[in-house]
């Protein structure tokens, strides 16, 4: 298939398609870490995970309009006004919803996954109602939607390395959060050994609440960016959801490493299967392996050494 | 326990009761038309039994038993559209003969893979054996490394995924979105009209039964008790010199069959297949009927399955907008008020009203891992 | 195939036929002679519908809930709207239409059981209903055993005719053949990259779309591809488009996965204003520009029967009415003005059967003519599609298609195309 075309054509593709990786991989990332902090910590599978990026995105929505509506001037920059409120909306709920269903389930995971699968049906008929059935448009700032000319052949889409600057300042910020600070050293605890971490005088409780919290307002930061790349409407959260827990499983579920090393090799082998096969067919394969590979090492990728 | 016969007295009662509400009231009360939507909703129940063994008893939680009931549904769709896809009435298509949908994905021969679909024994026999095959592959690999819990979850949820875009993705070979549609006869025998609907009920019924008492049966047996030992304590199980794997594979690929044959059943009385059944979200509907009935009782899950779709249903004729606000709400109700669901209500407050003579005071399962 | 000739656009001939259109259209529908007491009920109702002497019932099956909701909210709109204006008008043979709405709820085994409640518990005389070729094949073997009437509005991929369905939109052939040629004729078109969502539709339409352009235009097919429904990540496509350099991308992509895709195509810096590479799509309505985004799709052309912003008098009043009705923010798809067409059609053919037997609407439905159409003109072929004429429209910022071709004849509907399978 190559042969019709000059070596620096095959370069710029081959460059560029490296950097469609990149962006899948970013994706993937901004999906997965805030599943990866309430799975992996906590134990809790959140089924409501894409409901909770969804909310972001209607988060984005509200302000959007709001900006177009009473201040047209900073319109290019409401998009970090709108991830901050983003990030508290999801955030607050989740914590919400820690308070009233997850914690009275941390001794039965899977019942948190009924009762969370539960919650993300009411959430997708609370956007329904509060916002139509139909997708909304949310309008992004001109300068975010070109793109950037790096020669003739090679073009970069800025919304993409927004999305690749989100997801490194948030994995940043995370890692800085889990590992060196003394919230991070307390949710560790906790994850640790509950009993021993409360008995040390760590407030199990708040702990609990703040990691769901966090966790739900990164996927809604998360939601707020996706409104860049892909639609907002009350089912959109859905197609989200396998492959974010994929990612997190095949991470290995209490790495935060880990879960970007699978983020990475799933999106860059999704990425250049779709170049050679059709999109389908790379899904289906991408997924096969995955699962392939979780069955012969199911750990995951990354495993805490932990005896069970 | 002393056994003094194969069931105890309130047993036999519950399974009379059960026999008289699907044999007697159904039909009775019910025109034809909702008596076939019972029917289907009662091929659902077949999957929940399936689960109450896996789930409540086994303590293996499978998001992919969609993907059990749609092979035993797509086994026996293939089965029927072969029969109604006879040259005379496709005579139209460029290759007479083969299912419609393959003619339009200019395929010109039928595959081999479809050629024993041809004969109804070898169906019959792929309905049992194709689901338990793949459910001993996937329990093979995971239950002998010891996967299980969420994570069995989550990758059994991402099987049905892949089996969905499978089946999407080659619409030549399966019908694609579309399933396989327009079925008309089964060896000759119309099952379209009424009449015949009414008799696949009570073959639905019939064979529900069966699952039932095998499933009663399994329970019952010491494979049933090791079973639930697994659950509540697997390593003591397996430091007392029993293989936990052998055990979980074969209450899986049980679990499995009982989805299929309902699958099989639901395409008989719905009249064709899709994968609409097959993805993540009708499976986990599945768990949730099982979960309403309660997920320790066999007989729960038939009425956690009725239960269920006849509140969709009606609920969804007169509030669309209300069902899924009341579908949310009650599993998180059951997970968290009723853990047990109508049959720990039962055990709870019908129960002990029962001026029945009381055997050994019950004691609550606790709600499974 | 070569004799569907459509000829570039007449602007004075096109504006006397909508006016007779219209002045047609006067005639056919403002008397209101009819009256109940002229047709005794067991004369005009021998199958035991639900008829009364001043009401009849009809169905609407659509999904309000589930993903597809998205999509037949407009239909239901339209459906409701056309049958308020018959009821206005003094209903058919002097009886009220009333409707019994049920929800599909985007899955085909409840479309199926639904259908069944309309036709069996119910009785209705007409079924306005189905968006989806999965929810149409899940239902059409109820509509055959018990004889119903589903006037179905989505345009799809042909591939059927079955005598309980009027299909109201446009079947594959009728939409695509036209647009291809006109990108053909007017850009000079000759090398084209296919890519669609992964179902029935998008690859039976790319089928006669490869077909046409190999065997009739000469053209090259440099690419056919397809993602999953709801597959959100196009970059790599978008790579390949680049790589081999189309005259035009022809998307039919569909659902949440439109939004993605032109978003995507935009930020890669592919940009439809400029000529090459332009794309042509024949999936994305106004409808789905809301949720995609004007300025994400702007010069984009789009290949359908119609487009909110035709201008005439029918359409005028279509979408005054349809606006004043659900809303002023309201935008009107293709499929929603067919799905407009359905009532007025089953009326049509009930008074000309003067009967609301199935079999004689049946019968009497071939040729009915429709002057009133907002798209203009539409008659019933004997195949059960209707004649329409094929429009391309190029997006605007706005979120409105601008018509910038229109056939000069009506498009003969042709579900099973020879030459094309």
């Amino acid at each position: 298939m190559f042969s019709d075309y000059s070596l620096s054509e095959l370069g710029a593709i081959f460059a560029m398609q490296g950097f469609a990786g990149l962006i899948l991989f970013s994706v993937f990332v901004l999906m997965a870490l805030g599943l990866a902090i309430i799975f992996g910590q906590m134990g809790v599978i959140n089924m409501a995970h894409g409901e909770f990026m969804i909310l972001g995105a209607y988060v984005t929505y509200l302000v959007s309009n709001a900006f177009a509506a009473y201040m047209p001037a900073l319109f290019g920059a409401y998009f970090f006004v709108a991830m901050v409120l983003a990030f508290c909306a999801s955030g607050l709920l989740g914590m919400a919803v820690e308070w009233a269903i997850i914690r009275h389930l941390y001794k039965r995971p899977l019942d948190t996954l009924l009762a969370t699968w539960g919650l993300s049906l009411m959430l997708q008929q609370a956007f329904r109602s509060l916002f139509g059935a139909r997708e909304v448009g949310v309008t992004i700032p001109d300068w975010m939607m070109g793109s950037m000319a790096v020669t003739d052949m090679i073009e970069v889409p800025i919304n993409g390395i927004f999305v690749m600057v989100l997801a490194l300042g948030i994995s940043a910020a995370i890692y800085v959060m889990m590992y060196r600070s003394g919230w991070g050293r307390q949710v560790r605890a906790v994850t640790q050994n509950r009993v021993m971490a409360g008995a040390v005088g760590i407030n199990t409780e708040r702990t609990d609440r703040m990691t769901f919290g966090i966790g739900c307002g990164v996927a809604g930061v998360a939601g707020a960016a996706f409104t860049m790349i892909g639609s907002t409407g009350p089912t959109s959260g859905q197609a989200y959801i396998v492959d974010t827990f994929l990612v997190v499983v095949f991470g290995g579920a209490a790495s935060l490493l880990g879960t970007i090393a699978s983020a990475f090799s799933i999106s860059q082998a999704q990425s250049i299967l779709e170049f050679f096969l059709s999109g389908s067919m790379a899904k289906v394969i991408t997924l096969l392996v995955v699962v392939g590979i979780l069955m012969l090492r199911p750990q995951g990728l990354f495993a805490m050494k932990l005896r069970k | 326990m002393t056994r003094t016969s194969f069931l105890k007295r309130d047993e036999a009662v519950g399974l009379a009761i059960l026999a008289l509400i699907i044999f007697v009231v159904f039909p009775v009360m019910l025109d034809d038309f909702r008596l076939n939507l019972f029917g289907k909703y009662l091929t659902y129940a077949f999957v929940a039994i399936g689960l109450v063994l896996c789930w409540g008893a086994g303590g293996i939680l499978s998001l992919g038993q969609g993907v059990f009931f749609g092979l035993g549904g797509y086994c026996m769709a293939m089965f029927l559209k072969l029969e109604a896809s006879t040259p005379e009435a496709t005579a139209i298509q460029s290759t007479p003969g083969i299912p419609d949908f393959m003619d339009w994905n200019q395929i010109t021969a039928l595959p081999v893979w479809w050629q024993p679909f041809d004969s109804f024994a070898l169906t019959l026999a792929a309905i049992l054996v194709v689901p338990a095959a793949f459910a001993f592959v996937i329990g093979f690999a995971m239950f002998r490394r010891r996967v299980s819990g969420v994570y069995f979850a989550i990758i059994t949820q991402a099987i049905a995924a892949i089996v969905t875009i499978l089946i999407i993705g080659q619409q030549g070979y399966t019908g694609g979105v579309n399933g396989i549609t327009d079925l008309r006869t089964l060896m000759g025998w119309d099952i379209r009209p009424d009449g015949a609907k009414t008799a696949l009920y009570f073959v639905n019924g019939v064979l529900l039964f069966v699952c039932l008492l095998v499933a009663m049966a399994i329970r019952k047996s010491k494979f049933g008790r090791v079973l639930v030992a697994m659950r509540d304590a697997e390593d003591r199980v397996r430091f007392s010199g029993y293989d936990v794997a052998s055990f979980k594979i074969f209450i899986f690929c049980v679990g499995a069959m009982m989805a299929s044959v309902g699958g099989a059943m639901f395409t008989l009385q719905v009249g064709f297949m899709s994968p609409t059944i097959v993805g993540i979200v009708p499976s986990i509907e599945m768990v949730i009927f099982c979960a309403v009935g309660g997920r320790h009782s066999l007989m729960g899950a038939v009425y956690g399955a009725l239960l269920v779709n006849w509140a969709k249903t009606t609920f969804s004729e007169s509030f669309p907008d209300l069902w899924l606000f009341g579908l949310g709400a009650l599993f998180i109700a059951v997970v968290m008020a009723f853990p047990n669901g109508l049959a720990g209500l039962y055990d709870d407050y019908v129960k002990p009203r029962l001026p029945m003579r009381r055997t050994a005071p019950a004691t609550q399962p606790q709600p499974a891992e | 195939m070569a004799d569907k000739k459509t000829f570039p656009i007449n602007p004075l001939s096109r504006r006397a036929i909508l006016a007779g259109g219209a002045a047609l259209g006067a005639t056919l529908f403002l008397p209101k002679g009819l009256r109940a007491q002229d047709f005794p009920t067991d004369q005009v109702n021998t199958t035991g519908l639900a008829v009364t002497d001043d009401t009849v019932q009809v169905g609407i099956l659509h999904s309000i809930s589930g993903t597809m909701s998205i999509s037949e909210t407009g239909s239901v709109q339209a459906e409701k709207l056309a049958i308020e204006q018959i009821n206005a008008q003094g209903g058919v043979l002097g009886r009220k239409i009333e409707t019994i709405q049920e929800d599909g709820a985007s899955d085909w085994p409840t479309f199926a059981e639904k259908a069944r409640k309309l036709l069996v518990n119910d009785k209705v005389a007409s079924v306005m209903g189905c968006w989806t070729s999965a929810s149409r094949k899940a239902v059409l073997p109820v509509f055959e055993q018990y004889n119903g009437m589903l006037y179905y509005p989505t345009f799809y991929e042909g591939l059927e005719e079955s005598p309980n369905v009027i299909y109201t939109g446009q079947e594959a052939t009728q939409q695509i053949i036209a647009g291809l040629d006109w990108v053909a004729r007017e850009k000079g078109a000759k090398s084209f990259y296919l890519l669609g969502s992964d179902y029935i539709w998008p690859r039976t339409s790319n089928k006669i779309a490869r077909k046409h352009i190999e065997d009739k235009l000469g053209g090259k097919v440099l690419g056919e591809e397809y993602y999953p429904l709801g597959h959100t990540q196009f970059n790599s496509v978008i790579n390949k488009i680049r790589l081999k350099k189309p005259d035009v991308i022809y998307a039919i992509v569909v659902g949440g996965s439109n939004v993605a895709f032109y978003k995507q195509l935009k930020a890669a810096g592919i940009d439809m204003t400029e000529e090459a590479p332009l794309l042509l799509t024949i999936s994305v309505t106004e409808d789905e520009i809301r949720g995609i985004g004007g300025e994400n799709i702007e010069g984009a052309y789009a290949c359908m029967k119609y487009f909110q912003s035709l201008e005439n008098e029918n359409n005028r009043e279509f979408v005054a009415a349809f606006k004043e009705m659900w809303g002023d923010d309201m935008v009107i798809g293709d499929v929603t003005q067919a799905a407009y067409l359905g009532p007025w059609l089953w009326k049509a053919a009930v008074e000309k059967a003067g009967s609301f037997d199935v079999d004689k609407v049946r019968e009497a439905s071939p040729g009915i003519e429709l002057a009133s159409a907002p798209e203009g003109y539409v008659k019933i072929h004997e195949n059960h599609h209707l004649w329409s004429k094929t429009r391309v429209g190029h997006a605007k910022a706005d979120g409105q298609y601008e018509v910038v071709f229109e056939t000069g004849d009506l498009v003969e509907p042709d579900p099973f195309p020879e030459g094309y399978q």
